[in-house]
């Protein structure tokens, strides 16, 4: 994964990722449209494929809309990296194979427009403006075998298939 | 080491003697739920995948209730995907409009959870059954899909923080009130991943609407869950309404709690959050005179029979500010038709206030009064994020219903108590 950053603050929720206004379709392109609207009105103008968020504290906070993490998909965001991140949209993010990277360095210190590459093998992140590194916390064993399968319903799929 | 409330449900859920905090499960789910918004990708995701059969068709809960009455055509075709749905695999929980109400007042109304039951649902605030002694999350589309397919949900068993309320609440503090201030003392994210027990002697006397109040607004302090354990309250709650077996669980003395939070009822007044987090919590007295241009009495927080009465004990034989739009929306059609009969709803039209049919409408900026650019709301509703009643140019201040009343009747925040005597 390789792109530029865009930053945010603390506590960024669903409602400035994709308003609840754009929530009466579920048309992946449609939502992405709107992606982070109310954050940045202009977001989706500057933005190309393969940019990552870069965020503070509980992002993702509010509803539990997974429009939100495919919105930042379809919008062809690569990751979020954040310091933290709320619960359901963590998990959101897991079941439908958006990556997410919780580092706390990375987050404060990667700065808007700084270039990074994401290695998910050696578990770092590369800030290659500034040439720093930043390791981030690999997921726990059950949770790769989520994202491995491709997502929850791949998983399941398996699971069931295997019965 | 003895278990909280919370790990005892999810063990006894995942086929475990015991669990700890940390651990992984999977957890078998008795109740799962969607609404409008959540469910249609949900429902997407499970054909999607060619499973032919739910896992259980008594254990699904289907709720149009966010954008119903349907406010559009696009928000029609999503209900009719869950209509279709319900139809195809025979739900015995799907609720059509004239039956429906806002989907957490609706299922502990209709018994539909149970104390000790594990709950999932694909809305935020299904953490509201806590108060009957459930453990109960909000998840997203796919979590409910694959509960569609296998009963079962993915969970890391939380740690637990606890939260004791000493003495009693004050007049016109409700438990609206404690959330706030419980929410302003440990942030947005101050309870995140974690399960959040309400107790003491003030969560005792606490009625059952006011601890569904309580519960919902965990998700607001970032929490998994919000439980309060089974007692008398809730017994006679779910007394005519359960009639599934249920279990009663409470916290051994030697359990574990990563924190301890204590606090005096007493000396809590009702509280005002101010835009735009639900932390920014202050005692209405040092915000009153703040001018308003709609008030909202409703939603999945506040919107149960004793809000009413208590908006109705200070609306009663008063009008609404000239300016003011004020908006009520009883939660249910039960509760709609009691506060008919006992004849809240003639206090609220000769107050000049309208009064909704049941729908989540206007809290999330779904329809039924949105904000244009600049206005400001006061609602007993549970967010006041940018943007989330309309125009990100407007503002919400979150209240209880005694104080969204009293602001109704002044045009501006109000202590219930400059505006009737009690």
């Amino acid at each position: 994964m390789k792109g530029n950053c865009w930053k945010f603050g603390n506590n960024i929720n669903t409602d400035e990722i994709i308003p609840a206004r754009y929530l009466n379709t579920i048309d992946t392109k449609e939502l992405a449209s709107h992606c982070m609207e109310d954050a940045d009105p202009n977001f989706m103008k500057k933005i190309k494929a393969g940019d990552a968020i870069i965020a503070g504290n509980n992002f993702g906070c509010g509803s539990s809309r997974e429009h939100a993490p495919i919105a930042i998909k379809a919008a062809g965001l690569s990751c979020v990296i954040a310091k933290s991140f709320a619960r359901i949209f963590f998990r959101n993010a897991i079941n439908i194979g958006l990556p997410i990277f919780e580092c706390p360095e990375a987050s404060e210190q990667i700065q808007e427009g700084d270039e990074i590459e994401v290695s998910l093998t050696t578990g770092e992140i590369l800030d290659l403006t500034t040439k720093k590194r930043f390791k981030f916390e690999p997921f726990p064993l059950e949770m790769q075998e989520i994202i491995q399968a491709g997502g929850l319903m791949n998983f399941v799929k398996k699971k069931i298939n295997a019965v | 080491m003895g278990m909280t409330i919370t790990e005892k449900i999810i063990a006894a859920h995942s086929g475990l003697k015991e669990v700890h905090p940390g651990q992984f499960v999977y957890a078998n789910v008795d109740i799962c739920l969607g609404n409008d918004i959540t469910a249609p990708i949900a429902i997407d995701e499970f054909e999607k995948a060619g499973i032919k059969n739910v896992f259980d068709p008594e254990k699904i809960v289907l709720v149009p209730d966010h954008f119903t009455p349907n406010k559009d055509i696009k928000s029609a075709q999503q209900s009719k995907s869950l209509r279709i749905f319900a139809e195809k695999h025979r739900l015995k929980h799907y609720f059509e409009v004239g039956r429906m109400g806002i989907e957490h007042v609706l299922l502990p109304e209709k018994g539909i959870v149970a104390p000790g039951d594990l709950v999932i649902g694909a809305d935020s605030h299904t953490c509201t059954y806590g108060a009957l002694g459930a453990f109960s999350t909000g998840v997203g589309s796919t979590d409910l899909a694959a509960c569609f397919a296998t009963g079962k949900v993915w969970l890391k068993v939380p740690e637990s923080i606890k939260f004791v309320f000493h003495g009693k609440v004050k007049n016109w503090t409700s438990g609206k009130d404690l959330i706030l201030y419980t929410i302003g003392k440990i942030g947005v994210d101050g309870a995140l991943y974690k399960a959040m027990e309400f107790t003491g002697s003030a969560i005792s006397q606490l009625p059952m609407d006011d601890r569904f109040t309580m519960c919902n607004m965990a998700i607001e302090a970032g929490a998994k869950s919000g439980i309060i354990a089974f007692d008398q309250n809730t017994e006679e709650y779910i007394k005519g309404r359960v009639t599934k077996k249920y279990a009663a669980y409470q916290s051994d003395p030697d359990c574990n709690y990563t924190k301890t939070y204590e606090f005096n009822a007493d000396e809590i007044s009702p509280q005002i959050a101010l835009p735009s987090l639900p932390e920014n919590t202050k005692p209405v007295e040092e915000v009153s005179g703040i001018k308003i241009d709609q008030v909202v009495i409703g939603s999945c927080t506040n919107g149960r029979i004793s809000d009413l009465r208590i908006a109705a004990q200070i609306l009663k034989g008063k009008k609404a500010y000239p300016s003011i739009r004020l908006i009520i929306i009883p939660a249910t059609q039960d509760i709609y038709k009691q506060a008919l009969q006992e004849g809240l709803i003639e206090i609220f039209i000769d107050a000049e206030a309208v009064v909704s049919t049941p729908t989540c409408g206007p809290c999330l900026g779904g329809h039924m009064g949105i904000l244009a650019e600049g206005e400001r709301a006061l609602s007993t509703t549970n967010r006041n994020f940018v943007g989330r009643m309309g125009h990100p140019k407007s503002e919400i201040y979150l209240c209880s219903p005694a104080v969204a009343a009293a602001s109704a009747i002044t045009g501006k925040i109000t202590p219930p108590n400059e505006v009737i005597k009690n």
